[in-house]
């Protein structure tokens, strides 16, 4: 019998835990564990010291006090050592200014691209595809985003899928399409024909009874 | 280690949470209003404390060791 030689591990997936994992950070030894009550971006990049990935690290430094207001981390990952990322946020820092505020995994033995799904053979054997895991105070994987080498990330969106989540969590509501905050929000569809019948005169803002918008 | 020096002398940040230790035993939340600093860091960091002597563990707190108090003095 012709001996298995592909692996299948199972990726994280939408609602469900996120994979825990130990590592080695440019803060020290990091556990999924220790976010435990903040929201945490964890994002991986093909490798430092390259252009796009530079843009994107820029990008997420600029955006990382408006992250912190709504109580969200960001970790960072690639599989590169320890003092290659020193070394390229320290030049970031020296050739443009921006300081690059939090740790960066230095996953050089996979273990955790591997258990998140973030290399791709396709794209790289061996560096991570852009990837963005959204996952929340309770370590439940909220939001995954994939990006191919050559397209850098979309901050404007990243942080208005955080904006929508949490908004969800708090009102029990969903977030139309475009969706920005301070717009109206979508109330969950009703269940039974009496709750159906009740939605149109509720005062909601209704294309009909499936499609009621509200403000909050 | 992120907050201990090779040379065994704790960094910046390591010297942070010593010092909010200093008063009295504390939580990793408490420690990190106190000193300043993330949460996920003080977590990381009163692991390695604990680990190098410095601190220990507590239930869910942390408290100085005679040889942490030692470091900050």
């Amino acid at each position: 019998m012709e001996e298995v030689k592909e692996q299948f591990i199972s990726l994280p997936r939408l609602g469900e835990p996120a994979p825990a994992f130990e590592a080695v950070t440019t803060h020290g030894t990091l556990k999924l564990e220790d976010f435990k009550g903040s929201w945490l971006i964890l994002f991986s990049h093909p490798a430092d010291f390259t252009p796009v990935c530079t843009t994107e690290f820029i990008a997420f430094a600029e955006i990382y006090p408006e992250l912190q207001k709504r109580g969200v981390e960001l970790l960072g990952l690639s599989v590169d050592s320890v003092s290659s990322h020193i070394a390229w946020t320290r030049n970031v820092e020296e050739k443009t200014g921006t300081k690059i505020p939090f740790p960066i995994i230095a996953d050089l033995s996979k273990e955790v691209s591997l258990a998140y799904g973030m290399i791709h053979p396709g794209q790289s054997k061996t560096e991570t595809v852009r990837c963005v895991f959204i996952i929340d105070d309770k370590q439940v994987i909220r939001t995954i985003l994939y990006y191919p080498l050559t397209t850098g990330r979309n901050m404007d969106e990243i942080l208005r899928i955080i904006d929508a989540l949490q908004t969800t969590d708090a009102n029990a509501v969903a977030t139309p399409a475009n969706w920005r905050p301070g717009e109206m929000v979508v109330v969950p569809p009703p269940n039974t024909q009496e709750m159906a019948e009740e939605r149109l005169k509720q005062g909601y803002e209704c294309v009909d009874w499936y499609l009621c918008k509200k403000k909050l | 280690m992120a907050c201990i020096s090779p040379d065994g002398k704790p960094t910046e940040s390591g010297a942070k949470m010593l010092r909010a230790l200093k008063p009295g035993p504390g939580s990793p939340e408490e420690i990190a209003k106190d000193a300043g600093l993330p949460l996920f860091r003080v977590r990381s960091g009163l692991r390695e404390l604990a680990q190098a002597g410095l601190a220990n563990q507590k239930d869910d707190k942390y408290e100085i060791t005679d040889k942490g108090a030692e470091l900050i003095e």
